[in-house]
């Protein structure tokens, strides 16, 4: 079953992880097979927020929602189930400064 | 005809006593609750037709458990048949499959422990993992679980279908946590478990006094933890429970009215049980530092070594108190410590403390805090004021000899 590791954090605490153990992560991660995707993000204030309305595209600048810590990376993961999903959640280094939402994957409907 | 409603009367004996056992192997098997009860259900309505035909089998646990099993594979497959996508031709594969040692006893036990393990899941938000324990181990309808909780039916009943869509959808798996996981876990569990034995002990509302099964089935929980996971806290909650259970013919008279701690005829103690909780307290309380439940079992140790309520070391129970305070700060504890020592320094002392409780409103609608206060008045003499308690805790109280009891104080304040 795949589950979307959200990684939250403040942005003052970015620094905190270097780049290279959150690589690492990854790395280990794709050999044990566990790793589907994984991407950093820019910061928040990079973001664009779309939405149509009426078959009008609106932009606004910014996220949907405004909150302390922000979305700053995720890890879509392979895994048996919540209790597996939540092992590897805990070994994603940000997760020791922020947070990691573990967010089970919905299949579609036909 | 009189054979079938023994034979009736044995389904309904299977079912109180095997019921919560046959769900959890039935959940194993079929990777769902709700179909599990379901099957469950099914299992129970082909034993009420087959038991009075056939006799009642020699392992009904295990007859009910393959009733059950085969019911929902027959299930399965007919919806599979409408099924585009054919997942439930897989999970009814996944149940076939699933023949592995079933009847097995040992396999049994640890269902019901997969069993209580998911249902106290720390994915579950806490009040969840009450409801859904009490629900799917205990067996309680929702309405006795709202009623302990002072919350409404239907809320109690959502916070029970989302759990499970919980369980279902984020695929908590049915299975108890590895070694290194087991303590924290375990403090969950036995958050649980200690809230189901209080139900039965002090029932929140009904006709008796105290609901034996609940305590039994809390206690036998607490047992199969301490076999599991030796540790201190679930010895020490294991040991709470046998020493207020110890109580428990005491707690009641012969017309099932309330009988308090300093009336009770302490020769109706079963001693048995207090020297099995009193010889687990030494080892509850060898962990560093020393946790809620040890400090709560060398309290109720004290009071199972006293002869009466007036030979009691009041001044001990006040102290281990305080320890408990700092441990757990909660507005019913101190209830708890300004009643000690009330008994210890006299009622006024104790009023001045449970009105400063009453006071910060925390505990304005629990009714053992206006009792206290209504005891404390009727002691020193301020018979106004212990009736107007009396009668605050009479409307909040559920529970049939409580009220019977409060009625009694108050007739007695009359006259």
């Amino acid at each position: 079953m795949k589950y979307l590791c959200l990684v939250y954090m403040e942005a003052d605490k970015l620094r905190a992880v270097p780049d290279g153990e959150c690589a690492a992560c990854g790395d280990g991660f794709r050999k044990s097979g566990l790793l589907i995707a994984a991407e950093a993000l820019q910061p928040v204030e990079t973001a664009t927020t779309v939405r149509v309305r009426n078959g009008n595209v609106s932009i606004t600048d910014g996220p949907f929602a405004e909150t302390k810590e922000q979305l700053v990376g995720f890890y879509l993961i392979e895994a048996r189930d919540l209790n597996d999903a939540i092992r590897v959640a805990a070994k994603i280094p940000p997760a020791r400064e922020g947070s990691v939402e573990v967010r089970p994957v919905r299949e579609l409907q036909p | 005809m009189p054979t079938t409603d023994r034979v009736h009367e044995a389904v309904a004996a299977v079912y109180r006593s095997e019921s919560r056992r046959v769900l959890a192997t039935l959940i194993r098997l079929l990777g769902d609750f709700d179909l599990a009860e379901d099957a469950l259900h099914e299992a129970f309505r082909a034993a009420l037709e087959q038991w009075p035909r056939d006799g009642v089998p020699a392992n009904p646990r295990a007859w009910l458990v393959s009733a059950g099993r085969f019911k929902a594979i027959d299930n399965l497959r007919r919806l599979a048949r409408f099924d585009a996508l054919d997942e439930t031709g897989a999970r009814a594969e996944v149940a076939v499959d699933g023949r592995a040692a079933w009847a097995d006893e040992e396999g049994i036990e640890d269902d019901r422990f997969r069993l209580i393990f998911t249902c106290c899941h720390p994915a579950l938000s806490a009040d969840a993992q009450v409801a859904l324990t009490l629900r799917e181990v205990c067996g309680l309808i929702t309405e006795e679980i709202a009623r302990a909780f002072l919350t409404p039916a239907p809320t109690l009943a959502q916070r029970i279908v989302r759990a499970k869509a919980k369980i279902r959808q984020a695929r908590i798996p049915y299975e108890v946590p590895a070694r290194e996981e087991l303590p924290a876990r375990l403090d969950a569990v036995l958050r649980v478990v200690c809230l189901v034995f209080n139900e039965g002990y002090a029932a929140s509302s009904g006709p008796a006094v105290t609901r034996h099964d609940l305590s039994a089935e809390a206690i036998r929980l607490g047992r199969l933890l301490v076999e599991l996971l030796p540790e201190p806290e679930a010895i020490g909650l294991l040991a709470l429970m046998l020493l207020h259970d110890s109580r428990r013919a005491a707690r009641a008279s012969a017309s099932g009215d309330l009988v308090l701690l300093e009336d009770q005829d302490r020769a109706l103690w079963d001693r048995e049980q207090i020297a099995e909780g009193v010889g687990l307290v030494e080892r509850a309380l060898s962990s560093h530092p020393v946790g809620p439940y040890a400090i709560q079992v060398a309290i109720a140790a004290v009071h199972a070594k006293a002869s009466s309520s007036a030979a009691t070391d009041w001044a001990e129970i006040v102290g281990l108190y305080d320890v408990l305070l700092q441990t757990v700060p909660s507005p019913v504890i101190e209830l708890n410590r300004a009643v000690a020592v009330a008994m210890r320094d006299g009622p006024a002392t104790g009023l001045a403390l449970v009105e400063a409780i009453l006071d910060r409103g925390e505990l304005k609608d629990y009714r053992l805090a206006h009792a206290a206060r209504a005891d404390f008045c009727r002691r020193l003499g301020r018979t106004a004021d212990a009736r107007a308690s009396y009668e605050r805790a009479l409307a909040l109280t559920e529970q049939e000899p409580e009220r019977r009891f409060l009625e009694r104080r108050l007739a007695e304040l009359r006259t």
